[in-house]
């Protein structure tokens, strides 16, 4: 006979190492977090254990380890007893690989830590003398949720100043950063390099120690939504010139623009681009990209800037280091593009 | 399944011993069997469900070993199918590979010429063996400007579109030529097209008066143009793998690809085997809990 046993769903990804435990550095920290884990992994493993030992009746777990703070969905399925052992076996490896990435991980981290702190001090000598000449734009992606450190982001912004960068394009997806530089923004507009920033109004001129920055904040509602509205753009003025040209089709020849010459709507990457100009959600492409997040993803950066940027991932906003950003201009700079040739 | 593809000359197997040919058995078969316990573990976390390509590498592998770039190429197109095989027994559904950037046409024309009759001799071998694909049930797409492809591709490439079109497993999507700037311009090309005809029906049917226009002139939203994609039907990339440590995405599915893990490893394409590709989604199930939170969180805002 089997046991009828209830059995947690394989949302297991709630007992990874969460990569605050890799950026906890300091060591009391990093044992405490790691505790909890181990503490999670062993009661998540001892309740399905449980469930199975109470073979006459349907346990409902209620307590899961809640690494998330937030409470995974249940499955209860029946499951026999060999099935069960294989079940808990896979799910002890998985979790052994697991912690062994992260320990792997975290000696990486430290020892990058060591090199950060090495080129900040200067000691190391290939990163004395920063080219930056072929950096023209740099971007930033940020988190949104570690974007309202606005310490952080100052820290930030004057390291890069210190470092001689002209042109800084912040980015998050909810748009944090844009309120917090919004104040700011209306009155300075006496920077205006380039004819891209005419018509944006993210634009804030940092003027400190005669080292000038611009600035710009955009979100995610200028990128897929940037492209939706010029898309909108370029359809209602066909569609307007075409309507008008059927109404007319027995008075006057009417000649609008040459898409209406043919009928059939062709929009190339430039009409597109022209669009997005008129719309204010142009700007110039940045060179660099660099990622402040757990993970190097992208979030929606628009489109049309992202096209042949280096992307670099840099780890967590609250962890960042000078000698981080130092080390990715170095890399950035013996890189070599062919553009697809 | 595919060493008929991979190998290249069929000769060399009829000659080996008997004893040979037993062990190498005994071994594969062992080498099978591990490498399904390791699926087995890692399936117990988050397993991707589409993984996006960027097959970089080819020519700098053809130079490093001092061999030809055709030979280099085909190498390439070699890993493309033992990668395929892999992530199918992985349960991954989707595989999306660039396989030819419209930018690619700047290139050297000898080049280009030897990669199209590359592409052209592949997919007629793919037409001819027709099990190999119904083993895995395979649906293949091609997107892009098939245009621009020269006469002989663009006709191989849409016959083995059609034949495989009704299949219901592996959906492998390859892009040539590709751009993603020029896929959403053709997208919003599609829509005004739609939206024309819907004026026009509108038009037709309500002639006595001058008929509204608020039906058909709504504002477009990213659905709309999220319908005339060509991944139209196709979950975003869950990873974008690009080999040989390259870190720009060359305008490769940057619609599709906002909560995508970009992912850069450092061997060349032709050397991208198993044991990168298990590395590939440990590292994706390492980001998962955090890439989760960020589509919940867009998800709430719509």
């Amino acid at each position: 006979f089997h046991f009828p046993c209830a059995i947690l769903a394989s949302n297991a990804y709630y007992l990874i190492p969460h990569p605050e435990i890799i950026n906890s550095v300091e060591l009391p920290k990093f044992v405490l977090c790691l505790g909890r884990w181990m503490h999670n992994v062993l009661f998540f493993l001892l309740s399905t254990s449980r469930n199975f030992s109470l073979h006459r009746e349907a346990f409902v777990v209620n307590e899961t380890p809640v690494f998330m703070n937030k409470p995974p969905p249940h499955v209860f399925k029946l499951m026999s007893l060999p099935s069960m052992i294989i079940k808990l076996t896979l799910g002890l490896l998985w979790c052994i690989i697991h912690l062994a990435i992260s320990l792997l991980s975290l000696c990486s981290h430290l020892i990058f830590n060591l090199e950060c702190s090495l080129i900040s001090s200067g000691l190391l000598w290939k990163y004395r003398n920063l080219q930056l000449g072929r950096l023209k734009y740099l971007a930033i992606v940020v988190d949104s949720r570690e974007a309202k450190n606005t310490v952080k982001i100052n820290q930030l912004l004057y390291w890069l100043k210190t470092l001689g960068v002209k042109y800084v394009c912040l980015y998050d997806i909810d748009g944090v950063l844009k309120k917090l530089f919004a104040p700011g923004m209306n009155g300075s507009r006496d920077n205006n390099p380039g004819d891209y920033l005419d018509a944006s109004a993210n634009i804030k001129a940092l003027d400190c120690c005669q080292k000038q920055m611009t600035i710009e904040c955009i979100s995610g509602s200028d990128g897929k939504e940037g492209i939706a509205k010029a898309a909108n753009l370029l359809c209602s003025s066909y569609l307007n010139g075409d309507s008008y040209t059927q109404e007319n089709v027995k008075s006057e020849e009417n000649v609008k623009s040459e898409e209406n010459v043919e009928n059939e709507p062709v929009f190339t990457e430039t009409d597109m681009a022209s669009a997005l100009k008129s719309i204010g959600c142009a700007g110039p492409e940045p060179d660099l990209l660099l990622v402040y997040g757990p993970a190097r993803c992208h979030l929606g950066f628009p489109t049309w800037r992202l096209r042949y940027t280096e992307i670099m991932h840099m780890g967590p906003l609250k962890s960042m280091k000078y000698g981080a950003i130092v080390k990715a201009f170095h890399n950035y700079s013996k890189k070599h593009q062919n553009y697809g040739k | 399944m595919l060493d008929s593809l991979i190998s290249h000359d069929p000769k060399v197997l009829t000659e080996k011993k008997p004893d040979e040919i037993i062990a190498s058995g005994v071994v594969e078969s062992l080498q099978n069997f591990l490498r399904k316990c390791i699926i087995a573990v890692l399936s117990y976390g988050p397993m991707p469900k589409h993984i996006a390509f960027i097959m970089d590498g080819n020519r700098r592998y053809a130079k490093s070993r001092s061999i030809k770039q055709g030979t280099g190429h085909s190498v390439g197109f070699a890993a493309l199918m033992a990668s395929l095989i892999y992530c199918y027994e992985m349960g991954v559904k989707y595989i999306t590979v660039y396989a030819f950037s419209i930018d690619n046409f700047k290139r050297d024309p000898s080049e280009v010429k030897t990669l199209m009759e590359l592409m052209e001799e592949k997919i007629n071998e793919l037409l001819e063996n027709k099990n190999v694909i119904n083993k895995v049930n395979c649906k293949i797409n091609f997107w892009g400007n098939l245009d621009m492809l020269p006469e002989p591709v663009r006709l191989a490439a849409q016959k083995l579109m059609a034949s495989t079109a009704e299949n219901t497993g592996l959906v492998f999507s390859v892009c040539m030529p590709y751009n993603s700037t020029s896929e959403i311009a053709n997208a919003v090309t599609e829509l005004c097209k739609e939206r024309r005809d819907m004026m026009q029906g509108q038009q037709a049917s309500g002639r006595n008066g001058r008929p509204a226009n608020g039906g058909a002139c709504s504002d477009i939203s990213v659905s709309d143009l999220d319908r005339h994609m060509y991944t139209a039907g196709c979950p975003d990339p869950d990873i974008v793998i690009q080999t040989s440590g390259e870190t720009r995405l060359s305008n490769f599915l940057l619609w599709q690809t906002t909560f995508s893990h970009l992912q850069n490893p450092d061997p060349l394409w032709p050397e991208f085997s198993w044991r990168h590709l298990v590395w590939a989604i440990l590292q994706y199930q390492r980001a998962y809990p955090y890439i989760e939170q960020n589509k919940d969180l867009a998800k709430k805002q719509l």
